[in-house]
């Protein structure tokens, strides 16, 4: 009976909770059982936002438990490291390098770590990182990051493109759904997904 | 049909298909999503449902509801049933004409509440059943059983979530809506009127109707003997049973959906089939202490279980086999990131002026909560809904029972202040307060993500309605000075403190700024000029996520984030250089 498990994490407001949605749906149309977990009520604050997606034959908890993921999405680096623990040994993290502040740094009470990419490479076997929110912008609108994310974690992930790429039509707004599709492209191109 | 639905989704379809006709409920997380759901989707489906202006009147809505022959529910998280305990101790005399049910959304892990608390004592304190899902699926299907158990004992009814069952999504599969035709009103004035006479008979009844539902509890489909292994039996309700099947797979499980009463011979025969009994409940000790008063030996519950905070499968796994499973650790001393004010928002300018005046303030629940944290470390007291302004008239007196000049400051919003502050105010200007009252009208429940109130004129099933105006509220209630202030303007804020502070009597500041998030509120973001920007830091006090302090090459300046700034020019106002520029500047 196995079940995939994946984190996913970011700041309030970048898409976090869109993505897992996607996921979600994606693995109920191919059959699996699923369960999906946030906590929400004040994430739209620019706070640290974590999601839980789990699905297979039959999922009883609905978070996933430390040292348990397969797939960490980081949708920002700090919030990557903060839960990298969550990751099981032959895990795989692939996140977003591009930087978002922190309230404490704003009041210059912290610093952001200069080194946060080594800090995460030093604690999984492998990352794959890169500059989500310039393809996103790229595709048209930095609001699409959590698309181009999607698409670069089907690697990962036993979900089929096509059935994914209807839930994003479903689920996002037919205004940016072009921006949208690209986006996922450019995400799919990053590991030449073709599945 | 196969969707997923979270927990709260689920309480909303399990509504419509149990042919739930009246719905109220005052926002608050985790519970909010059932009456927004009903809300938007069930609309055109003969449902009505509605934001009441707080828990007790939601639940007193719900209650007419019920007597005028329709199912009907109350929804509200655990501390809002603090405020509707007045009306639930008293209709569980009365019971229902149709089926009564109080949704109540607990937050194990205090993800967003300012306690604890286990609601499941308050249906043991009122006599009546609680019911209590385990997944999306169960949301929807033991709603049906609730209001069926409601009208079958003529008892309300609690359904009791917690956040991960409010918040987890899971798959569910749907059914049609259940065509049940109206009760029509009852007049039963002996039922219904808890006059001491009445009530004295009622409350024989309450006593009776417990012993029939501690029986039902025994067959109740609610309740679920899953037969495993001999060695250890586990005995565990909600989102617990989740935790414990996955670590423990093989293992007897006694789940319970029906809480409240519990099903005392069933759980003394399990007790009897398994080697070693343990217990996996979050929060209070609630089903233990009864399973200990039955005589039976508990191995493991409280004494090896948190009390405190929500469960996970390593934690049940962890206590009960006392082995610790070998984990890597969170990395430590990471750059935290706790929430914060939106850029643009109207809280920053009212907290950036707090911070250098240094009143005490008398805080309320809100977003502007956060303005106890740094860097305005401005709030210094908050305990409860409305206790903001009645708080602050406490502490006038107490001050000046000891010759204290220093007027304190009640900071409160709108909704909040619809919810329990007015009567509050009314109080200080009945008797002579002396504190400055801030109404922080945002014109939306912001905190639990927007939603609508009697002050935005606009229903929750979005028709247009009175629009309470606020200030003329205060008025009359007799506040003599009621000031309109702008946030924005930190300048004329800080004159309209200082003046305030120096009079006597209650003052009432409201500020009218839509909030930034859910109105889409967004200006050109400002810029800052490097030559100018002398690295004082001035800026950086207002808090805003867009500034960033910036040391490069020798060079040290703020540097603002286009993508981020909302272009409220409250950081402008703090630059005594002129160093940022934009916004007509």
């Amino acid at each position: 009976m196995s079940v995939t498990n994946i984190i996913i994490v970011g700041v309030g407001g970048q898409g976090v909770l869109l993505t897992s949605k996607i996921i979600a749906e994606s693995a109920l149309d191919l059959g699996f059982d699923v369960k999906q977990s946030e906590v929400h009520g004040m994430a739209q604050r620019g706070g640290s936002v974590i999601s839980h997606v789990r699905f297979g034959d039959k999922v009883y908890s609905p978070i996933v438990s430390e040292g348990e993921a397969d797939l960490i999405i980081g949708f920002e680096p700090l919030e990557t490291a903060r839960y990298i623990h969550f990751l099981k040994q032959k895990g795989t993290v692939i996140y977003n390098n591009y930087r978002i502040s922190s309230i404490t740094v704003s009041i210059g009470a912290e610093q952001y770590p200069e080194d946060i990419d080594e800090i995460i490479s030093k604690n999984a076997n492998k990352v794959y990182a890169f500059d989500a929110t310039k393809l996103a912008i790229d595709a048209g609108d930095k609001r699409a990051l959590n698309i181009v994310l999607i698409g670069a974690s089907l690697k990962f992930l036993p979900l089929d493109k096509n059935i994914v790429l209807k839930n994003i039509e479903k689920n996002v707004s037919k205004k940016v759904l072009d921006i949208n599709k690209r986006a996922f492209e450019m995400g799919l191109n990053i590991f030449n997904v073709r599945k | 049909m196969k969707v997923i639905l979270s927990g709260n989704e689920a309480i909303a379809r399990g509504f419509y298909e149990a042919g739930g006709k009246v719905a109220a409920a005052y926002p608050g997380t985790p519970s909010t999503e059932v009456l927004e759901t009903l809300s938007t989707l069930y609309k055109d489906k003969g449902v009505y449902s509605e934001w009441s202006v707080n828990e007790k009147v939601a639940l007193e809505v719900a209650i007419g509801g019920s007597l005028a022959g329709v199912r009907s529910m109350a929804c509200m998280k655990h501390v809002g049933v603090n405020v509707a305990a007045d009306p639930l101790l008293t209709v569980a005399y009365t019971g229902v004409n149709a089926g009564l049910v109080l949704m109540v959304a607990d937050d194990p892990g205090m993800f967003s509440s300012q306690n604890e608390q286990d609601t499941r004592h308050y249906a043991r304190f009122a006599k009546i059943p609680c019911i209590e899902p385990s997944s999306s699926q169960e949301a929807k299907d033991f709603l049906k059983l609730a209001f069926e158990i409601s009208e079958n004992f003529d008892t309300p009814v609690i359904f009791r979530t917690t956040t991960r069952i409010s918040h987890c999504k899971g798959v569910v599969i749907l059914e049609e809506a259940k065509n049940i035709d109206g009760k029509g009103l009852q007049k039963d004035v002996q039922k219904y009127v808890m006059l001491p006479v009445n009530a004295q008979k009622r409350h024989v009844i309450v006593e009776e109707r417990l012993k029939k539902l501690r029986e039902f509890a025994e067959t109740t489909t609610l309740n679920v003997w899953e037969k495993g292994s001999d060695k250890i039996g586990i005995i565990a309700n909600g989102v617990s049973y989740q935790y414990a099947k996955e670590a423990f797979p093989d293992a007897s499980i006694l789940k319970l959906g029906m809480t409240w009463p519990l099903p005392e011979k069933m759980i003394k025969d399990f007790a009897k089939s398994v080697k070693k009994l343990v217990i996996v409940e979050e929060l209070d000790p609630f089903i233990e202490d009864t399973v200990k008063a039955l005589g039976v030996k508990v191995h493991i519950g409280k004494n090896k279980l948190p009390l405190c905070g929500e469960y996970s499968k390593i934690i049940v796994y962890e206590a009960v086999t006392g082995k610790k499973i070998k984990r890597k650790e969170p990395i430590t001393g990471l750059t935290k990131r706790p929430p914060t004010f939106c850029p643009g928002c109207s809280h920053r300018g009212l907290y950036t002026v707090l911070s250098k005046l240094k009143p005490f303030v008398s805080g309320d629940i809100g977003c502007y909560t956060l303005g106890a944290l740094p860097p305005y470390s401005s709030m210094h007291s908050c305990i409860c809904m409305g206790a903001s302004i009645s708080g602050a008239h406490g502490i006038s007196k107490g001050l000046s029972a000891q010759n204290i000049k220093d007027k304190p400051v009640a900071i409160i919003g709108d909704s909040t202040f619809i919810h329990s502050g007015i009567t509050g105010l009314i109080n200080m200007v009945y008797n002579n307060g002396d504190a400055i009252v801030v109404i922080m009208n945002n014109d939306t429940t912001g905190m639990t993500g927007g939603q609508e109130h009697p002050g935005t004129g606009i229903t929750a099933m979005g028709v247009e309605t009175v629009k309470l105006n606020i200030e003329k509220l205060c008025q009359l209630i007799g506040a003599k000075r009621v000031i309109e202030i702008d946030t924005y303007n930190l300048k004329e804020l800080e004159r309209i403190f200082k003046e305030e502070m120096e009079k006597e009597g209650p003052s009432v500041l409201i500020s009218n700024q839509p909030c930034v998030l859910r109105y889409r509120v967004s200006k050109e973001p400002l810029k800052v000029d490097k030559e100018k920007c002398t690295a004082c830091k001035m800026c950086l006090k207002v808090g805003c996520i867009a500034l960033t302090f910036v040391e490069k090459a020798g060079a040290k300046y703020t540097e603002i984030d286009p993508l981020l700034c909302n272009g409220c020019t409250v950081c402008q106002q703090m630059c005594k250089f002129d160093a940022i520029v934009g916004g007509g500047k």
